[in-house]
């Protein structure tokens, strides 16, 4: 392999950070849903590259049962979203603050 | 440089600036449009690392299912863009972006520092059929075969929970 | 099975019989059954107990104490205490006494309480006293005997306020059992420090123990002084002497059997047993015994002169009581401990006599207890009328009736082993008796009646008469028992008891004997008082009714102070509860419980209700807050684990 491992982690954490700062700054609830599915990805591409460098299946795997749990979660995660807005007419993630004190 | 090395470097490239992209965009649909552009990169990356199935897998399932379903709600929604930043930055945009930054530095160190810790820089090259169907197979109905069976069920819930909650009452 | 073997049977007969009466009794609706119960089983009792006089009597003099062991109680390291009943001359007297007049007195409630709701209650209670009281008397060692006291308090404060609802003076009768209850503490006190002192300086609480060590000691040992003064402390509070007295009178509220059995013939003789027993360590401390006469006399004299202005018949025999009480302990005072104890069972047949019949003419005055509005019950109430006359002459001493020897045998000790002082103050108390007892019979009993028109008193029914009648019995012949060498007997009762008194009677000083002379001379005296007494009762409330009015007109003080009992609930009412009853209601209720206590309880829930209060800011309900934290712990737990 000519690239070394760090880099593909380097790129992972680059990627997921992204994610993170997207989820924290964006105001449409979807748009962070999507920042999320971005940090998974990212440790998608984590869990792959130490599968190939240790040469074990294993992180494949588990990187299979990642993305179902991510689509099982996105569908839930998008039914709320629609039951919110039908509830408040909006998915601006300020203005859905009931759980506020 | 290798092709393979040159070919990451450009595929880095493009998913880091696709996601940029894709949080700095106002219109969500914009932003579902830069981050299947990101996960096609991914799925080639994953290529690169001889996982072959899961590159399909990523490509059906997040760009082919995930994504859409997340375009179909926008449009069902019918969302617009989100306003334009006015003024000056909040406190937790700032907070944000430093601690993301921070984030990033510490986990750059550790992978810098990583070579003493652990797996070798540059092992053997992978064996080419890392990835490919049969080995996932084996592996899926061998060693993770409860985990698999238990992902049928999770997905059974899930199906029944996005029905449940989607649902219009009365 | 021997006879004290057969003891833990007469525990645990009336034990039954209160587990019966007290679970079942409501439900068994019967008060034939109930009754039957409670007496058969003191009169089991009565008949273990007669078993083992007869046994005791089998054995040589020197021999007649039986221990029967039950099973070991308490072993805590060195210290051993047992359930264990000592048999005795002794303490086969006093279980006579207690289970024989308990029984008649059982038989007497049938027909007392009669219609009372709390029918089988009564006799449960009563049982319970039997109980107890025989655990006091019988017990071998100290602990078990103080359970025994305890016992009898606590049925004394149940039986006091039985009638729980009952208006009595300034209260209820549930304040009468309180205080009973409290005045007895204190001198419950002085029984536990006595048992300390006694298990610090002889090691065991074992009579049997203790005892025998103590013989060795001389006389004037100090720690025997502060264990005879701490145990007359408790026995003045049992038996109701000077300062411990003022509960007696209020026990009064109680039903009159209770005032019988309890506050007459046996739980107030309690503390003089205790003394008797502990006759050896008395005499190891002549300054205590000193303080017991003293108490006892000065008691005697002082009730008498209470009891000669009481209006209510049962106040009239409370006072007697404490008065007669004085006169036992007066005897155990001066060393004569046989003549002490013969006065409790004669006491025991008199009193027990004079408050039955009291309860029958209340019960046949429909529940009137004050004197001036009775008087002419004679020919309405003839078996009463009779054996309350016998009564009242036992406890006058006239002879040949049994008051008489007790008494005078407990004035002669007092002039001869005592003081003239001693023997003046008892002689006076003796003509007072005569004098306010006759005054009672006159007042109730002839005279022109002094009640309204519609009360038709009849005569009481069989169950009270018999036991009165038998009680009347042995008030007149009772006395023979202890019939003196002087007037050609061999007192039995005295030689039956030597042997328990023997190890004290070593340490007194012999007294040389005065002659036969002083002996008679001393007792025309005592009689002559007493016909004295006799006398102007009949003066007074016969012949010339007038004159008690005009001599409460000229010696109107002393006639209040009297009627008042001398003040001394007052006294105590404004030296010790007030300032205990406030002081307890300023400091400890109003300063340490609401200030400290709930101040910290309710401080904590104050303080748990303000952190809550700031915590829940944290809610915001944005989501990115959350995530922001999430990701702030992120970094930082990253950056942790890169420093190690």
């Amino acid at each position: 392999m000519d690239v070394p491992l760090s880099y593909y982690l380097s790129l992972s954490a680059i990627l997921f950070v992204i994610g993170a700062a997207g989820v924290l700054t964006r105001r449409n609830a979807i748009v962070v849903f999507m920042c999320i599915e971005l940090m998974l990805n990212a440790v998608n591409l984590t869990l792959i590259a130490f599968s190939a460098y240790l040469g074990s299946i294993a992180g494949q795997a588990l990187v299979l049962f990642v993305m179902a749990v991510a689509a099982a979660e996105s569908a839930v995660g998008l039914a709320i979203v629609i039951a919110v807005y039908r509830n408040r007419q909006t998915v601006n993630i300020d203005e859905i603050n009931i759980m506020k004190w | 440089m290798t092709a393979e090395s040159l070919l990451f470097f450009f595929l880095a490239a493009f998913a880091v600036t696709t996601a940029v992209l894709m949080i700095l965009e106002r219109s969500p649909l914009v932003s579902a449009i830069y981050l299947i552009a990101n996960f096609f990169a991914l799925a080639a990356l994953y290529l690169l690392l001889r996982a072959q199935l899961l590159a399909v897998l990523q490509i059906v399932v997040y760009t082919g299912a995930i994504m859409v379903l997340v375009i179909f709600v926008i449009m069902l929604l019918n969302l617009g863009s989100e306003s334009r930043p006015h003024g000056r930055p909040e406190v937790q945009t700032v907070v944000a972006v430093v601690l993301a930054l921070g984030f990033l530095a510490e986990i750059v160190y550790a992978v810098a520092a990583g070579p003493a810790r652990g797996a070798g820089e540059t092992s053997g090259p992978p064996p080419e059929a890392l990835g490919t169907v049969e080995s996932m197979g084996d592996a899926l109905f061998g060693k993770f075969l409860l985990p698999f069976e238990v992902t049928s069920v999770l997905l059974l819930a899930a199906m029944l929970g996005a029905v449940v909650l989607a649902r219009r009452r009365g | 099975m021997t006879a004290d073997q057969l003891t833990g049977l007469a525990v645990l007969l009336p034990l039954g019989g209160f587990l019966l009466n007290g679970l079942l009794g409501k439900r068994l609706r019967s008060e034939l059954i109930s009754g039957a119960l409670g007496s058969a089983a003191v009169g089991g009792a009565f008949v273990v107990a007669v078993m083992c006089l007869v046994e005791l009597l089998g054995l040589p003099p020197g021999q007649r104490s039986l221990t029967v062991h039950f099973f070991p109680w308490i072993a805590a390291g060195g210290f051993h205490a047992d359930a264990a009943f000592q048999i005795d001359q002794l303490s086969v007297v006093m279980m006579l006494v207690v289970t024989g007049v308990g029984m008649l007195i059982h038989v007497y409630s049938i027909g007392y309480m009669h219609g009372d709701p709390g029918f089988a209650r009564f006799f449960a209670y009563l049982n319970l006293f039997i109980v107890a009281m025989l655990i006091l008397i019988l017990a071998d060692n100290f602990l078990l005997m103080f359970l025994g006291w305890e016992g009898v308090g606590l049925c004394s404060y149940l039986l006091i306020g039985f009638w729980y609802d009952r208006k009595f003076e300034k209260g209820t009768t549930g304040d009468a059992a309180k205080k009973a209850f409290v005045v007895n503490r204190i001198g419950d006190f002085g029984f536990l420090i006595a048992m300390f002192l006694i298990v610090v300086t002889f090691g065991s609480l074992r009579f049997e123990t203790v005892f025998a060590q103590a013989s060795a000691l001389p006389v004037g040992t100090p720690v025997a002084l502060w264990i005879t003064l701490a145990l007359f402390l408790g026995a003045t509070g049992k038996s109701a002497q000077i300062p411990l007295f003022v509960w007696l009178p209020d026990a009064m509220a109680g039903p009159t059997p209770v005032s019988a059995l309890i506050h007459a013939a046996t739980m107030v003789t309690a503390g003089v047993y205790m003394v008797a027993r502990c006759s050896i360590l008395f005499t190891l401390a002549p300054a205590a015994m000193a303080v017991v006469a003293v108490v006892g006399a000065a008691t005697a004299l002082m009730a008498a002169t209470i009891g000669l202005v009481q209006n209510d018949i049962k106040k009239v025999l409370a006072y007697s009581t404490i008065s007669q009480l004085g006169y036992m302990f007066l005897a155990l005072g001066v060393g004569a401990f046989s003549a002490g104890i013969f006065h409790v069972v004669t006491h025991a047949f008199f009193k027990a006599l004079l408050f039955l019949g009291s309860g029958a003419v209340i019960h046949a005055m429909h529940d009137e207890q004050d004197i001036r509005k009775m008087g002419g019950l004679r020919p309405a109430l003839p078996v009463t009328f009779w054996t309350f006359l016998i009564g009242t002459i036992a406890i006058a001493g006239i002879p040949p009736f049994a008051g008489f020897f007790s008494k005078d045998e407990i004035l002669w000790n007092a002039f001869t082993r005592g003081s003239w002082v001693l023997w003046l103050l008892g002689v006076l108390g003796a003509g007072l008796t005569a004098l306010y007892m006759f005054r009672l019979v006159a007042l109730t009993f002839t005279g022109e009646p002094r009640w309204e028109k519609g009360t038709h008193p009849h005569e009481a029914p069989l169950t009270m008469t018999v036991p009165l009648v038998v009680l009347a019995v042995l008030s007149a012949v009772g006395g023979f028992l202890g019939l003196p060498e002087s007037l050609g007997g061999s007192n039995p009762f005295e030689r039956w008891l030597g042997p328990v008194f023997a190890r004290a009677d070593e340490k007194l000083a012999l007294v040389a004997y005065p002659g036969a002379f002083t002996e008679y001379f001393l007792m025309a005296c005592s009689v002559a008082i007493a016909l004295t007494g006799i006398y102007f009762a009949y003066a007074w409330y016969m012949r010339h009714p007038e004159v008690p009015g005009s001599l409460v007109k000229r010696f109107g003080g002393v006639y209040r102070v009297l009627l008042n009992k001398y003040y001394v609930d007052e006294l105590y009412d404004g030296a010790v509860v007030t300032p205990a009853v406030k002081g307890s209601e300023m400091l400890l209720w109003k300063g340490v419980d609401v200030a400290v206590i709930d101040g910290i309880v309710n401080g904590l829930a104050r303080a748990a209700g303000a952190a809550g209060r700031a915590l829940r800011l944290v809610q915001t309900g944005v989501v990115q807050n959350y995530v922001l934290v999430f990701l702030t712990g992120a970094v930082l737990l990253v950056g942790w684990l890169l420093a190690q």
